[in-house]
This record gives C-alpha cells, sequence and structure tokens, in this order.
C-alpha cells in the first residue's frame, strides 16, 4: 500500500467517523433534557461536521480526482464508509448518549494530542484544532455519567446499563490494519496502543468518580473500518444523502 | 405613594423613553403583559426547533448542514435569553413551560405548519424570521430594559439568519425546475402564515391600547405587517417567484403594496389549537421535557450531594 493511499484511507474514516457521529446528535436537536443540553449537544454536532469538511476535504485534495467534501459525504455507499460502529449506535435515552460521547471523546482526546505532532501538516493541524472542541466535548460527556453515576438510584443504573451496552464498542478504536500500519511505519500517526493506558485511565477516573462498577469484558464489536457495519448505518445514510441522492442535477 | 402617583411616575418615565428595570415599580398589568409577551416569543424560539430540526438530518450540503445547525443553536440561545428576561419579572423557567404544556401560554402559530420540503428551510429564514425582524426591529425601543436589550442582540443574528434563508431560496429558484417547483410551493405554503404572525387587523386587536401607551409595542400590528409586505415582495421578484395574491399591487398614491384580505378563520383556526402541527408540537416539546425528567433530577441531586460536602469540608 502506497502512504498516500493508506493517508487517505485514514482521513476518511477519520471524517467517517466524525460525520456519523454528529448525525447521532444532530437527531438529538429539540429533544433534550433542558434547553442547555439541546444547546450543548448541537454545539458538539456541529463541531464535528466541521472536523468532516475539513479531513474530507483534505482526502479529496489527496485523493486528486476531483471529488468534494459532499460527494464524499453524500455520494459513497454504505460499504465504502469506515466509520467504527460505535458512532452508528442509536442515541437511546440521554445516559445512552453521553456514555456512547464519553468513549468517543475520550478516544479522540487522546488521539488528537498525539496527532497533533504528526509530520504531516494537514493532519497536525486538523488535529489540533479538533482537540480543542474535543477537550470541551469529553469534559461535557464526562461530567454527565458523573452527574448520572452519583445522581439518583434510577440515574446510576440507567449511566451504568448504558456503560455496560456500550463497551463492545470500544475496542474497535484501537484496532490496526494495513493503512494504521503503513502510516505508523512512516511516522505520520501514532500507534493507538501507546495511547490505550491513558484511554483507560482517563475512562476509570471517571467511573470511579460516578462511583460506577467497570463495564465487563464480553463481546467486541468490529467491522466499521472495513466496511462491514451494523445495520443502522444503512438508516441514516438514505436519511443523511437522501436529497442528493433524488436529486443529482441539483445545487444545493 | 398611592398608586395613582405611581402610575403617573411611571408613565412620565416611559414618556421620557427611559427603561423600565426589574426593580423599578410597575403596574400589574405591564408585568403580566410582559410576561406573556416575552414567554410567547421565548416558547416560539424554541418550538420553532422542531420544523427546522425536521431537517437537519437531510440537509442537502455539509456547509447547508452546518449553517442549518448554527441558525437553530441560535435559536435555542434566544429562548434562553428571553427565559432569563421573563424570569426578571418574577416567574420560574418551569413556571412557563407548565403554562406552555397546559395550554395557557401561546407560542407563534406560523411554527404550526409542517415543512415539507428543504425550500421550506430556506422560506423559514426568508420570510419567518424576516416578519419577526420587522417585529423585533421595532422592539428594540421597548420600554423594558432587559427585553430591549435582549432584542438588540437577537436581531443582529436574525438578520444573519434571514440572509441564510434567501440564499437558499435564491439558489433553489435558479436551480433545477425541480428545485424552483420547492421553492415556489414552500412561498405559496408560508407566505400567508408569515402575514398572519403580526396578528390581527389593529381593529380587532384588543390588548394593543395599553401596550402601545406603555410602548412595549412601539407599532400596530398593520404597521409592522405592512413594512414586511414592502420590503418582502421585492426580494421575491428579483429571485423570480411568485407572491401567492392575487391582489397584491404597488400603490402609487400611498407608496405602499396592497393586498388581499388574510383568511383570520384559519388565523384564528390555528390559534385555538386546530393547525396541522399544533398538536404535534405540543406533544413532542412535552415528550422530551418528560423524557428527561430523570436527567433533571440526577442533576439536582447530584447537586445537592456536592454542597453538602463542601459544607462538610
Amino acid at each position: 500500500m502506497e502512504v498516500k493511499d493508506a493517508l487517505i484511507q485514514y482521513c476518511l474514516r477519520l471524517g467517517d467517523d466524525a460525520m456519523i457521529m454528529g448525525h447521532r446528535l444532530s437527531e438529538l436537536c429539540s429533544n433534550g433534557p433542558i434547553l442547555e443540553e439541546d444547546i450543548a449537544m448541537t454545539n458538539i454536532s456541529l463541531d464535528l461536521f466541521g472536523q468532516t469538511r475539513i479531513i474530507y476535504t483534505y482526502a479529496a485534495e489527496l485523493e486528486g480526482k476531483g471529488r468534494s467534501e459532499d460527494d464524499l459525504a453524500y455520494l459513497r455507499p454504505e460499504h465504502e464508509f469506515q466509520c467504527a460502529l460505535l458512532t452508528e449506535q442509536p442515541n437511546g435515552h440521554f445516559g445512552n448518549t453521553m456514555a456512547r460521547q464519553m468513549i468517543f471523546s475520550v478516544f479522540y482526546y487522546h488521539l488528537f494530542k498525539e496527532l497533533s505532532k504528526s509530520p504531516d501538516e494537514s493532519l497536525a493541524a486538523f488535529a489540533a484544532k479538533s482537540l480543542k472542541e474535543t477537550t470541551y466535548h469529553m469534559r461535557h460527556a464526562c461530567e454527565w455519567v458523573v452527574r448520572l453515576g452519583d445522581g439518583t438510584e434510577e440515574s446510576k443504573w440507567k449511566i451504568q446499563d448504558a456503560l455496560n451496552d456500550i463497551w463492545s464498542y470500544h475496542h474497535e478504536l484501537f484496532e490496526k490494519d494495513e493503512v494504521d500500519e503503513k502510516l505508523i511505519d512512516m511516522g505520520i500517526i501514532t500507534d493507538t496502543a501507546t495511547i490505550a493506558d491513558d484511554f483507560y485511565a482517563s475512562v476509570n477516573e471517571v467511573i470511579e468518580r460516578a462511583t460506577l462498577g467497570t463495564p465487563a469484558g464480553g463481546w467486541k464489536a468490529t467491522g466499521g473500518r472495513s466496511g462491514r457495519h451494523s445495520e443502522y448505518l444503512g438508516h441514516i445514510l438514505s436519511v443523511f444523502q437522501s436529497l442528493p441522492r433524488a436529486y443529482p442535477d441539483a445545487k444545493w | 405613594m398611592d398608586d395613582d402617583k405611581r402610575l403617573e411616575a411611571f408613565q412620565a418615565k416611559i414618556d421620557r423613553e427611559e427603561k423600565i428595570e426589574p426593580r423599578d415599580w410597575m403596574p400589574e398589568d405591564y408585568r403580566k403583559h410582559l410576561i406573556r409577551q416575552i414567554s410567547q416569543h421565548a416558547h416560539s424560539e424554541v418550538v420553532g426547533m422542531q420544523p427546522e430540526g425536521n431537517y437537519i438530518t437531510r440537509a442537502p450540503s455539509l456547509r447547508a448542514k452546518v449553517v442549518l445547525l448554527a441558525k437553530i443553536q441560535d435559536e435555542a440561545g434566544h429562548g434562553l435569553y428571553l427565559y432569563s428576561a421573563a424570569e426578571t419579572l418574577g416567574i420560574t423557567r418551569d413556571e412557563l413551560l407548565e403554562q406552555l404544556h397546559g395550554g395557557k401560554a401561546k407560542y407563534s402559530s406560523i411554527f404550526n405548519y409542517p415543512t415539507l420540503n428543504w425550500a421550506d428551510i430556506g422560506a423559514v429564514g426568508w420570510l419567518v424570521d424576516g416578519a419577526a425582524i420587522v417585529n423585533q426591529v421595532s422592539l428594540q425601543r421597548t420600554s423594558y430594559g432587559p427585553y430591549s436589550r435582549g432584542m438588540v442582540r437577537i436581531c443582529k443574528e436574525e438578520s444573519f439568519h434571514q440572509r441564510q434563508g434567501y440564499e437558499i431560496m435564491a439558489d433553489m429558484a435558479k436551480g433545477t425546475p425541480e428545485q424552483k417547483a420547492m421553492a415556489q410551493d414552500a412561498l405559496n405554503r408560508l407566505w400567508w402564515p408569515s402575514l398572519m404572525m403580526f396578528g390581527p387587523h389593529d381593529a380587532d386587536s384588543p390588548r394593543s391600547g395599553n401596550a402601545l401607551k406603555w410602548k412595549i409595542k412601539r407599532e400596530t400590528n398593520d404597521e409592522l405587517r405592512q413594512k414586511f409586505i414592502d420590503k418582502t415582495v421585492q426580494q421575491a421578484e428579483v429571485i423570480g417567484l411568485t407572491i401567492p395574491d392575487p391582489d397584491l399591487k404597488w400603490n402609487e398614491e400611498t407608496g405602499h403594496y396592497d393586498s388581499g384580505e388574510i383568511n383570520w378563520e384559519e388565523f384564528y383556526n390555528v390559534v385555538k389549537g386546530n393547525g396541522p402541527c399544533n398538536n404535534q408540537r405540543l406533544t413532542h416539546h412535552k415528550r422530551a421535557h418528560d423524557e428527561g425528567a430523570w436527567v433533571r433530577e440526577a442533576a439536582n441531586a447530584y447537586a445537592k450531594k456536592q454542597l453538602e460536602k463542601s459544607k462538610v469540608a
């Protein structure tokens, strides 16, 4: 695999994660438990779509086939998306949303810290910008996990269940294939193994403050990076891509 | 000081164009009128998130999605800002929400119409925010300080929204035949409800008397509506869309557009709760609120525990 091809794939994965996570959060508009949270979730969604645009634009540039950010977002079929299954999972209740967000944001916080040191200037700049946003997303989600964990009896079992359910989906974020190996070899990205300790330390600290139990092992979700998704992604894309698909000649 | 003297001083202050502030004495009716008006405004911002949110997941480009998300976020922010302004009059946000859910407090009827194609998102910005701005520009001079200051800030953002909405309409109007048809369809459906946003004719507007005297309102419903019509007709012409009013024509003598009569039966019907989406909007808001009850309780319980811990420490 050429370095350039690996980098294109890697950027698409970053973009796909951000886009599908952003989409899930955008579904929550006008559904928050309080208005302030409605604003917070829309805001995180907005940041993630901002990240999507930057990294898709870079991927398209590297590719050099004249595709745009919108071509990548709207005209790729399901199996060409490489997002982690975590991002596709439904919002559920507020606890499910926050547990999912915590895992996503804690992982990306540590990853972006590393990527911001990449010798690839565009990737580093993207990571540095995203790191600022992700730091806020992470704090927001972690504080909610703590509040729910150490809140009422009901909120405690709800967030504990949510955490147990979503835990199966965190492993995939650390997976590596030839795309990652190539870029690690070339020193362009950091091996996710090096951030694993930090990830678990951050999550465990939150779990402890939240007076919750560590989620158990069990099944490990996988497949997103090779285009094998959960059933949810097809539904997400059928909505997301509906207008450009229905009116291919239209400019919006 | 007896109430008559107080009232006299109050009116004199208003006549001098000085703002009334939360701690100032004010007649009970002034307070009530403001609570009703500001809360109605706040609820409108919040309920308005639903018809616009209806297209977030289907926005046809990433740029359009980001713009729409940011806009809805602004609206939610306006809602927060206005709830706070209402709270300065001695009512809580919980009470305001109860009034909304109980049907006692209203929100703008325009949000009881559905958004049915992407051009509706343009039309909401162009027409609905456009109509709101006409009203809000006028309200920047309203006599109650917190409301007036809120309006200054809100107007700045709303004029962005209006331009963004118009941009969507313009793009669609010059797009494919299907897009142009969507744009015209959106205008056809939302034009009259936008005119209704200004409320009944002056002659049929029972509360305007005091509101004008106390300078809560600075211009009448019909004056504001006319301003909106005058500025919007040309904008439609520029992008090649037709306002769905056969009686619309320029009147040289008055220097304004004459227009057809609004369907007041429809207006009162929607106000009474029988519009296409009244039930949907309110049920949605209640559902989200009810589903979030355990989250709010948890947050309160957590805050209480933290407070107790800090007392011990």
